[in-house]
């Protein structure tokens, strides 16, 4: 228009619309999802920033039902899983992390009280045998299952949850709490069976007429160490007495003076049941300093709470007279533990090893191809398949980490390679985004806000019942913790980028639909990117 | 286990613009999707401008309070030539410009015109850049506020005349160098004990309504405004506004240094009624004032090998005064 007017009159409004400013851009903002440190800790590889997102909105079922895509249990996960995401949490660089494990106990809880469902998809006509019903064992069954296969678990356990139940004691995981989350996959469909070992692995595929076969049979096996006794101390194998505690007629009897020999979070469980059986003395032995010790500094400082005495840089010697002589250690500079010579003695009538588990392969009898290490540790390819074709494993009895969330994660994956096994396809993962790390945060936008613990039981109640040791955040809570995550990489919609924008060249899509960017009018000043509280923007040169 | 909740608590509290899990109530209007954008796109202020980013934030809120009834005058400066080169303009409001010191002046006219044609209930506002206020229309500017006329006055203070190649104004701070106070003899740099405080010349006048704000807290501006708006007579509001081009910031940097400078002590915001202080806005964060230097060109001399010492300490003791004069800080928070 325009040039035709006389000067000094009346503009038409808003007429500058016609003066593209994008071309003076030589950067352009991009709009994105980067991926949160607690997802990538998860071994379970949980969403955890959209079911604390959808928390914070008081959408409970759909958080629910986002963790239930990588994670049948999150009852028992709120409770037993050591929680690496919290690690990983980019509060903790502020003041403590989010308590994600607290809020998935409360989701999972919300689930049993409400009867909460996920659908699953039509029959394939498949069917997919697994061993163990475990972490594992349960994971793999629940995915198959989803996806419209017929899945039957079986485990020579009289019940559900292999290590979740022989090896976790109940003041850690309450069983009907177990008994209830399995419930809701049995009701999906999956058949179990207990009080059944598996023998000769190919003949049971065959006669079941199974299409494939997933492997958690769990590390069940004590490890142990020979020491001299002259009989008046009584060993017995650490996973056998947890075990042997949710037996009703083989309840383990202890002594009074309790010693317990190893560092792991086995030897933690059994010190701590022993002190809830009512042993006068409970003392843990282990090698190396506190320092060095495998089990969770957090269970460590629980135990020490509940009266255990910790003898660091010891190893039992000998065993005499009701009494233990211990060799004193020091650590060298490649941090092993060696013998100072000296020796000390404490009083014990009975010692449990906690010495690490190996696994029983003897199911593997009737196979072939399959490639098994000297302490039963079976061998999988990058699909989880063994040597066997059609016969997958994962949990303990793979190479990996040993803790409950691994095995359920392994459980995941595998699920979906078995998917695309049956059904003649290739499965390939997902691209993974980039880290959303804490210098991607512009941390000044978010509130100073502590972490709200968990209520904790008292501690007479603590050393003398099973009762459960950390109790439940209220809904309020929970709330509010999951309103302390900082979302990072993922946009929540604080509208910094659309109100820091000199040229209005962000487009607000309205509440849930998140943003557009105008490069019509976009200058690439980069202040959006700057004043985005959670990393999901980026400049990117222009190409020119 | 039950917890005390901050009414609205979400992660970013009220420190970002909106939050979807916030009521729309608290929000501030330039995080909703229906603001007025009375400044839209196409103007040609300079990447990363923060005036242009002041006045659509202030204005938007005038347009919500008075339901687009606003009339602007503009004074010349920046603000004036980057929204409207002939033929285009890129407001989205009535909106008129008269002369560089007059436009405190032509508000007072067309407020007495609205009113002779019975048309009391539109809001004039006056605006310009701290040239126009601090120096050239200062004249007009305390005549308006001497009669009590019923106009907001809006400053957006970059520090500068930056529309004509930065040359040093009456709110050029201590030690920054401009085309006019280049960097030479023992002390470079712009003069210690110069320049202007017109919130305080407004305050000393008796006014209404006086106040401070900053592009980098936008729900405490829109406040400023509202309570701009609620009252009647001579208002006036001065909104920090980061320049990169006059300044040698990066643009990317505007809304931090709008930050800093208040977090630092350097830019107090507080408001005041009647010649009397009513309330200031506590600093979060306290930074020293280096964080908030270093990253501007205008001031690189200062941490230059073989600088007086005394300059930079000179410009952290303004930032110490006005914590101390206002009360920047929260008791025990020293």
């Amino acid at each position: 228009m325009a040039l035709t007017l006389p000067y000094a009159i009346t503009l038409e409004v808003g007429s500058s619309l016609e003066n593209k400013t994008g071309d003076w851009r030589t950067e352009r903002p991009i709009y994105l999802d980067r991926l949160p440190p607690c997802n990538i800790e998860c071994p379970a590889g949980e969403n955890i920033q959209a079911w604390l997102g959808l928390s914070q909105e008081g959408k409970y079922q759909e958080a629910w039902e986002e963790i239930l895509h990588n994670n049948p249990l999150p009852a028992v996960h709120g409770r037993v899983c050591y929680h690496p995401c919290e690690d990983g949490c980019n509060r903790k660089q502020m003041e403590n992390p989010v308590s994600i494990h607290a809020i998935e106990r409360f989701l999972g809880d919300e689930a049993l009280k409400n009867n909460w469902t996920i659908p699953k998809a039509a029959d394939t006509g498949k069917s997919v045998l697994v061993v163990g019903a475990g972490p594992g064992g349960i994971s793999a069954a629940y995915h198959l299952c989803k996806m419209g296969h017929k899945v039957t678990v079986v485990d020579s356990k009289p019940a559900v949850g292999g290590m979740l139940r022989y090896g976790i004691p109940s003041y850690r995981l309450p069983r009907d709490v177990l008994d209830s989350e399995v419930a809701h996959i049995e009701k999906m469909g999956v058949t179990f069976k207990f009080n059944t070992r598996i023998d000769n692995l190919a003949a049971s595929i065959k006669d079941g007429g199974y299409d494939a076969a997933f492997l958690a049979i769990g590390a069940h096996v004590g490890r142990s160490v020979e020491i001299p006794n002259d009989g008046s101390v009584k060993i017995i194998e650490a996973v056998k007495f947890l075990s042997d505690m949710e037996t009703e007629d083989k309840k383990p009897e202890l002594g009074k003076k309790v010693a317990v020999y190893g560092g792991g979070n086995t030897a933690i469980d059994c010190v701590r049941t022993a002190v809830r059986l009512g042993a006068d003395s409970v003392n843990l032995i282990y090698r190396r300093d506190r320092k060095n010790m495998p089990a969770h500094d957090f269970e460590v400082v629980e135990a020490l709470e509940e009266n255990v005495n910790l003898n660091e840089l010891r190893t039992i010697k000998e065993m005499k007279d009701g009494k233990l002589t211990l060799d004193i250690m020091e650590l060298n500079a490649e941090g092993w533990p060696e013998s100072t010579g000296k020796t000390e003695t404490i009083e014990a009538d009975t010692v449990l090893y906690a010495l690490g588990q190996l696994v029983d392969a003897s199911l593997f009898n009737d196979c072939t191809g399959i490639d098994v290490e000297k302490d039963g540790v079976t061998n999988v390819n990058d699909q989880f398949m063994t040597g066997m074709d059609g016969v997958f494993a994962g949990g303990d009895m793979i190479p990996s980490a040993r803790t409950v969330t691994t095995a359920v994660g392994h459980g995941k994956k595998a699920a979906r390679y078995i998917n695309a096994y049956l059904k003649g396809e290739a499965y390939t993962p997902a691209e993974k985004h980039e880290t959303a790390s804490f210098d991607k945060l512009n941390t000044w936008y978010y509130e100073d806000e502590d972490m709200r613990e968990q209520p904790v039981l008292d501690l007479k109640k603590r050393t003398t019942t099973f009762e459960e040791v950390l109790g439940d955040l209220d809904e309020a809570t929970a709330k509010y913790e999951a309103t302390r995550c900082m979302s990072c990489g993922n946009c929540f919609e604080c509208d910094n980028c659309y109100t820091v924008c000199p040229d209005n060249a962000i487009i607000k899509l309205g509440r849930g639909n998140r943003f557009e960017i105008n490069y019509d009018y976009c200058k690439g000043c980069g202040m959006c990117v700057e004043e985005c509280p959670c990393g999901s923007m980026l400049m990117e040169p222009e190409e020119l | 286990m039950s917890t005390e909740l901050k009414p609205g608590f979400c992660q970013t509290g009220d420190l970002t613009a909106g939050n979807r899990l916030q009521s729309i109530d608290v929000v501030s209007v330039q995080s909703q999707e229906d603001r007025a954008n009375s400044l839209t796109s196409g103007h040609r202020a300079c990447q990363g401008c923060g005036e242009a980013l002041g006045a659509r934030m202030a204005i938007d809120k005038v347009m919500e309070l008075s339901k687009n009834k606003v009339h602007v005058v503009n004074a010349t400066g920046c603000l004036e030539v980057f929204t409207t080169p002939f033929p285009e303009t890129s407001w989205n409001v009535p909106w008129l410009h008269s002369l560089f010191g007059n436009a405190p002046a032509v508000a007072t006219g067309v407020q007495a015109a609205l009113k002779a044609k019975g048309m009391e209930d539109v809001t004039v506002i006056a605006q310009g850049g701290d040239g126009s206020t601090v120096d050239i229309g200062f004249g007009c500017l305390s005549g308006m506020f001497e009669r009590n006329d019923d106009v907001l006055y809006i400053c957006y203070d970059n520090e500068a005349y930056m529309n004509t190649g930065v040359q040093r104004s009456g709110a050029t701070p201590p030690t920054a160098r401009t085309a006019t106070t280049p960097l030479s003899g023992p002390h470079p740099g712009n003069n210690f004990g110069q320049g202007k405080n017109v919130p305080k010349i407004a305050m000393a006048h008796g006014i209404g309504y006086v106040a401070t704000a900053t592009i980098a807290n936008v729900r405490d501006l829109e406040a400023k405004v509202a309570k701009a708006m609620s009252m009647k007579g001579a208002r006036y509001l001065h909104i920090h506004v980061p320049c990169p081009l006059g300044w040698g910031s990066l643009p990317k940097d505007t809304i931090k240094l709008a930050r800093l400078a208040v977090e630092s002590g350097l830019y107090p915001l507080f408001e005041g009624e009647h010649g009397v202080i009513t309330g200031v806005t506590k600093i979060r964060k306290k930074v020293p004032v280096d964080e908030y230097l270093k990253l501007q060109r205008r001031f690189t001399h200062l941490f230059k090998k073989g600088a007086d010492t005394d300059d930079l300490a000179g410009v952290q003791a303004i930032a110490d005064a006005h914590i101390k004069y206002y009360g920047l800080l929260d008791d025990g928070d020293k």
